[in-house]
């Protein structure tokens, strides 16, 4: 087993909802680089995408660290924000507690953690009300 | 690898006329060109021809390869397929028919319109999104800008083109066949000429994507075939009925054309290769996307934004349009269709082209990337295109590759020359002191 790891650092600004994808579209270009499988690289797009809409919209902005090894490419997803009150509620396919606002701008399907749990290979939520959301992905590479 | 072969490019940078500037190593999309020597170079395997330098190039140092009008005359049959942007770069063009009365004046035989082929490809297009097959969204196939950016930058999407020949392919196929059977000659006899907006399909013709056999045999400039064309308008004493087209066909010289024409509720119609880039990247991310049909074109405003064109995009975007309506109120002619589906169809599938990968070993490229990583944030981060490369990312990837050096960047070299200067102060003071001058009294 190798240790050799590349690691990045995003910051995710949540008052800024332009650059959403930012994050997603640098990732793929450095899993192109590394010639990354192709479907490997879909999965890491949508759940690395998914993950920063949720940081911008429900976590009021955040960092996302994204580190990537011989084996596998670990995603974490950290914000200061408002928490999720039931993590199992909020994993449903459907569930969204979306504003308005964001609704018009086309989310709000409650798709978002479903989807990032069906493209990844692990999946975990920390989080506390009042205190803030920690999501971790793992994609492996074989 | 035969690089020529393997990647033929319409796309070609006189020498004389290049400068040196960095205008079009900043607009290249694929990142595909660099200054070396004072003059700009093409790395072959990541253009796309979208001719997007052509457009930049302050010093027209930039062209497509085509073919001459004299060329067509190797041919014992002649037949020009004019693209419908052609339409968009006369003034006041009232009927199509004198263009194509002019196009047989230079000496073709025939016309057939790429407009005409454009609804056996709707048609087509139509019934294949009614079966429901296709991964959605589907993303048109007439533009090979397009196709080729997706070949090297969006592998996930590969699947999501419309399997289906362009219009102009479509155009070659039915004119060749017919003009077979008018003459009896045999189909090598025949050349069939696009005349073309498109530096891209001009690389097509000669490397289809999606159909092993070249169905053109040349491809002649819009800015060409408008010069010559120019002084005989007038001249013309008798204009044949030879446009077969219809309001829809024409209109798939602008942007929203091709969507329009297949009548579709859920489509999304983008145009400019940077706009096109922006909209794949949310295709390829997005799970959610309620979208059935993505018509891309790589120029702004469509094919009539084409490097080969002569005419203003907006103004020919304003021309097409008009004329577009003029032959709504005059009808739709009914389609008809002398290709069956197997010839529409691509008969070879088109594969992912990693043009990015920095080694085969994840390892070594792991390595690299550090590396990489490391040179990158020494950079000034200025993104200047001094140093030949379009981005500091950019050098500290060519560094990595072995293409290029840190001191490229100029501001490197300033930094090593101030070094260097330093290290000669130091050393002067550590001359023998034989060598020092003292001001000591002896
Ligand atoms: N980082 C977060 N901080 C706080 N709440 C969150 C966070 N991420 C998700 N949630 C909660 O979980 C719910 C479900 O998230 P999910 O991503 O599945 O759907 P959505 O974001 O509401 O809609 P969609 O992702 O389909 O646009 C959200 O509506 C929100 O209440
Ligand atoms: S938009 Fe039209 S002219 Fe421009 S590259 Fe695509 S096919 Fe060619
Ligand atoms: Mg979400």
């Amino acid at each position: 087993m190798s240790e050799k790891a590349i690691s990045l650092h995003y910051e995710i600004d949540g008052n800024n909802f332009t650059v959403a994808g930012q994050a997603s579209s640098s990732i793929k270009k450095v899993l192109k680089q590394l010639g990354v499988a192709p479907e490997v690289i879909r999965k890491v797009a949508i759940s690395m995408y998914e993950g920063e809409i949720n940081t911008i919209i429900h976590g009021k902005g955040g960092v996302a660290d994204v580190t990537i090894s011989s084996e596998s490419i670990i995603i974490v997803f950290k914000d200061n924000g408002p928490g999720i009150p039931d993590i199992e509620k909020a994993m449903q396919s459907g569930f969204s507690t979306a504003s308005d606002e964001a609704r018009e701008l086309g989310f709000g399907a409650g798709m978002g953690l479903p989807n990032m749990k069906k493209y990844s290979d692990n999946m975990t939520i920390e989080s506390e009300v009042g205190k803030g959301t920690t999501v971790t992905l793992t994609v492996n590479l074989q | 690898m035969n690089s020529n072969q393997q990647y033929y490019h319409s796309v070609r940078l006189d020498t004389d006329k290049c400068k040196g500037c960095i205008n079009c190593i900043k607009g290249c999309p694929t990142e595909a060109i660099r200054v070396r020597d004072g003059k700009a170079k093409i790395i072959k395997e990541r253009c796309i021809d979208c001719g997007e330098c052509i457009r930049s190039c302050p010093y027209q140092a930039k062209s497509a390869v085509t073919e001459r009008l004299d060329d067509i005359f190797n041919y014992r049959y002649k037949i020009a397929i004019p693209a419908p942007t052609l339409y968009g770069q006369f003034n006041n063009l009232k009927d199509i028919n004198l263009i194509l009365t002019g196009l047989k004046y230079l000496g073709f035989d025939d016309v057939y319109e790429v407009a005409k082929a454009t609804e056996i490809i709707t048609d087509y297009t139509k019934k294949l999104l009614k079966e429901g097959k296709l991964q959605r969204p589907v993303i048109n196939s007439a533009c090979p800008a397009v196709i080729r950016l997706i070949t090297v930058r969006f592998p996930n999407l590969i699947n999501n083109i419309l399997p289906v020949i362009s219009p102009m392919e479509a155009a070659a196929k039915v004119a060749r066949k017919e003009a077979v059977r008018k003459t009896g000659l045999r189909p090598s006899e025949i050349g069939v000429f696009f005349i073309s907006p498109c530096a891209a399909k001009a690389t097509s013709v000669r490397s289809p994507l999606g159909t092993l056999a070249p169905l053109v045999d040349g491809v002649l400039s819009i800015k060409e075939v408008y010069l010559k064309l120019l002084p005989i308008l007038g001249k013309i004493e008798k204009v044949e009925d030879l446009s077969t087209c219809a309001f829809a066909g024409v209109r798939w010289a602008g942007a929203g054309g091709e969507a329009d024409a297949l009548g579709i509720e859920k489509y999304v119609a983008v145009d400019g290769i940077d706009n096109v880039v922006k909209l794949l990247e949310e295709v390829e991310d997005d799970e959610k996307l309620d979208v059935d049909f993505i018509e891309a074109l790589g120029c702004t405003g469509g094919c009539v934004g084409g490097p080969l064109t002569v005419e203003n995009t907006f103004v020919a975007k304003t021309k097409i349009k008009k004329l577009a309506e003029t032959l709504k109120r005059k009808g739709q002619r009914p389609v008809v269709i002398p290709l069956s589906e197997e010839e529409l169809r691509w008969d070879t599938p088109i594969t992912y082209r990693n043009v990015l990968n920095l080694d085969d070993d994840i390892l070594v490229a792991m390595q690299k990337m550090e590396t990489m990583q490391d040179i990158y944030e020494k950079l000034p981060h200025l993104d200047c295109g001094s140093c030949g490369a379009p981005s500091c990312k950019a050098l500290s990837e060519d560094i990595v590759r072995g293409y290029s050096t840190e001191t490229d960047c100029i501001y490197k070299l300033r930094e090593k020359v101030r070094e260097l200067a330093r290290q000669m102060v130091e050393l002067e003071e550590e001359m023998p002191g034989s060598f020092k001058s003292d001001n000591r009294e002896y």
